[in-house]
């Protein structure tokens, strides 16, 4: 969609109403966005440089920094590679139980992500279904760094399929048609037609999916047991050291996280105008 | 490479898209595949190409059985419907991209690569626009960069989806003259498919007419203008005004000239060039009452009235060069005698 700048006369409401309009809206992202986001900072850095730097190298917050970035490490491609096969499946073919398919791999977007976390305490937890097998083939899975990848791949899992669903269902299949014809393999074919297609939307979904799998708290909480050290995430860490009365060091690592916050609303807006750039210059191509 | 197709049929669940399809295709052919849409034309040359599987019948090209063959080993060009050009390369490495996908082995160089793209860009006649992407092209030159393409894997068939189907009147004429060349200097084996029939037979030295997945009839295209194995292909290919043998009509067809066996079909078909037409002061059976007339170039189409059934009037068509039209001295409402010189009709089906 261009940005036209047509004076609409009839769109052209009163100044008082068209003034106070913007002025609530700026008032409510001042007051509920950008101050909560400001006291963070100024909260973190309260007792100066030293202190936050302190507070970030001890080894609890490095190990929740840790286990943070192993977990995404671990969720992001995984998630990647489902969200890829996943799309081609309901883009490219028609099989029984695709409509199912669609609609299950929004799921994890309507299901409180406690309850997501609980059901792997069920299934995985000392008394749950398979606790007994696993205790006895001395797996650990609840309380494990195991369990909180599972918890965040069941959050995450609808990311990138969702990015690219819509995108190679608009592009068809006719340019990789093409490339079989020319005498491509299919791998030939994935990596130089459909990959560089799909590739902003595809990154649009990794960046939204890291985000997620890093800032995830409410299912990661149920399974992990909040091990100091161990079994805590960055997010898990707030809350241990802020119920600890340890303010710096719960908004020091919090800070991370808004930073992590800001730079994926950066490459976010990157991507989507990336996208855009892609599809405006598909558009005159369809007479 | 000659093509036989033996016994193809094809359904897509309740709907048979092809119904026992036998065809050859000599080496060297420019085959139109011509029907009306969902006649099953495209079905069938997606079949050729191997992009899809027929349910049965088989598929030999150059006397090789290649039913479950990959398209990738069927050594076929095809240029898609809307061209399915590479958005995110240029036309340089659109054309390079069958050269460079080859196994190891039997890759190119790259200045070799470079030469062939330019050779083919040449012949397309569009060496300026390598740099550019495909977004930046017009429609015709998109069509002629897909057909560079295809042929830069030196195809042994070239099979075209709808070739003109998405360009402008104009450019659609040009391009089929340019087609039709083209095929005379590769003589590459070469079959399209088109829905539009003036198209088919200006471009194809043979065309091939579907109606609802079967075989209606094939033949150059003369064979199928002037002798039409049916009811539909007459129809279909070119005008006609279709007489219907009911007892009204049989006198003024029998006083224009024409004698037909009764009972031998329920209509008659007479080309409106086929329809004479002279000035008249009778009144009989075979007059009618001149309606209007078109001017289409050097051809009048002239809108004749019979008197049909319970008086109500009947349209029918007859067509000549201007210069006669002119000679005739007619006007608005004169009374015209009619005489048949050539009609088809089929047995009742």
């Amino acid at each position: 969609m261009n940005t036209h700048k047509l004076t609409k006369v009839a769109l052209n409401d009163p100044v008082w109403v068209r003034y106070s309009l913007i002025a609530v809206s700026l008032t409510t992202i001042g007051l509920f966005l950008l101050l909560p986001l400001v006291t963070i900072f100024i909260e973190a850095f309260a007792k100066g440089w030293q202190k936050y730097a302190t507070e970030l190298s001890d080894p609890n917050a490095l190990a929740a920094i840790r286990l943070t970035l192993w977990v995404a490490f671990l969720c992001v491609p995984l998630t990647t590679v489902f969200g890829l096969a996943s799309a081609w499946a309901i883009a490219r073919f028609e099989f029984r139980g695709k409509s199912i398919l669609t609609t299950l791999i929004d799921l994890p977007f309507s299901v409180s992500p406690v309850t997501a976390g609980l059901i792997f305490v069920l299934l995985f937890g000392a008394q749950g279904w398979f606790g007994e097998w696993l205790r006895d083939h001395d797996i650990k899975i609840i309380f494990a760094t195991t369990g909180i990848v599972l918890a965040t791949l069941f959050i995450t899992c609808p990311f990138v399929a969702r990015e690219l669903i819509p995108l190679m269902q608009e592009m068809g299949n006719e340019e990789e048609e093409a490339a079989l014809s020319l005498g491509a393999s299919g791998w030939t074919t994935f990596w130089r037609v459909t990959l560089p297609n799909i590739k902003w939307g595809l990154l649009y979904g990794v960046v939204l999916c890291n985000a997620r799998a890093m800032g995830e708290f409410g299912a990661v909480s149920v399974v992990s047991g909040h091990i100091q050290g161990l079994t805590n995430t960055l997010p898990l860490h707030v809350e241990n050291t802020y119920n600890e009365y340890n303010a710096v060091g719960a908004f020091a690592a919090a800070s991370l996280l808004t930073v992590l916050a800001v730079v994926t609303l950066v490459l976010k807006s990157f991507l989507e105008w990336q996208q855009q750039r892609d599809s405006d210059s598909r558009a005159p191509s369809e007479q | 490479m000659s093509i036989i197709l033996n016994h193809i049929s094809k359904r897509f669940g309740n709907f048979t898209a092809l119904n026992d399809i036998n065809l050859e295709i000599p080496e060297g052919e420019l085959v139109a595949l011509l029907g009306p849409s969902g006649c099953g034309k495209t079905t069938l040359l997606r079949i050729i190409a191997g992009l899809e599987r027929a349910d049965s019948g088989q598929v030999l090209l150059k006397g090789e059985d290649k039913t479950h063959k990959d398209i990738r080993e069927r050594g076929i060009g095809f240029v898609f419907q809307h061209y399915a050009l590479f958005r995110h390369m240029t036309v340089f490495e659109n054309i390079a991209f069958g050269l460079r996908v080859k196994p190891r082995k039997l890759r190119p160089n790259e200045a070799e690569i470079h030469k062939k793209v330019h050779a083919l860009l040449e012949l397309v006649q569009l060496d300026w626009l390598h740099n550019r992407y495909p977004d930046q092209l017009s429609g015709g030159q998109r069509q002629r960069i897909a057909l560079a393409r295809a042929l830069a894997v030196e195809p042994e068939v070239l099979l075209l989806d709808e070739p003109f189907g998405a360009l402008d009147a104009s450019v659609r004429k040009d391009l089929r003259l340019w087609l039709r060349h083209l095929h005379e200097n590769l003589n590459v084996t070469s079959i399209f498919v088109t829905h539009d029939q003036e198209e088919a037979m200006e471009v194809a030295n043979r065309v091939v007419v579907f109606n609802h997945g079967n075989l209606e009839q094939q033949g150059t295209p003369s064979e199928i203008y002037d002798n039409p194995a049916n009811e539909f292909v007459s129809r279909f290919i070119g005008d006609t005004n279709v007489i219907s043998l009911g007892h009204h009509n049989t006198e003024w067809l029998k006083l224009s000239g024409l004698v037909i066996t009764p009972d031998a079909s329920n209509s008659v078909h007479i080309r409106p060039h086929d329809l004479d037409i002279i000035k008249s002061n009778t009144d009989s059976a075979a007059t009618a009452t001149l309606k209007d007339w078109q001017h289409l170039g050097a051809l009048i189409r002239i809108e004749l009235a019979k008197k049909g059934v319970n008086g109500s009037p009947e349209i029918i068509y007859a067509q000549m060069p201007n210069e006669q039209f002119k000679r005739l001295q007619l006007s608005k409402g004169d009374r015209v005698d009619l005489h048949i010189r050539h009609a088809h009709w089929f047995d009742a089906a």
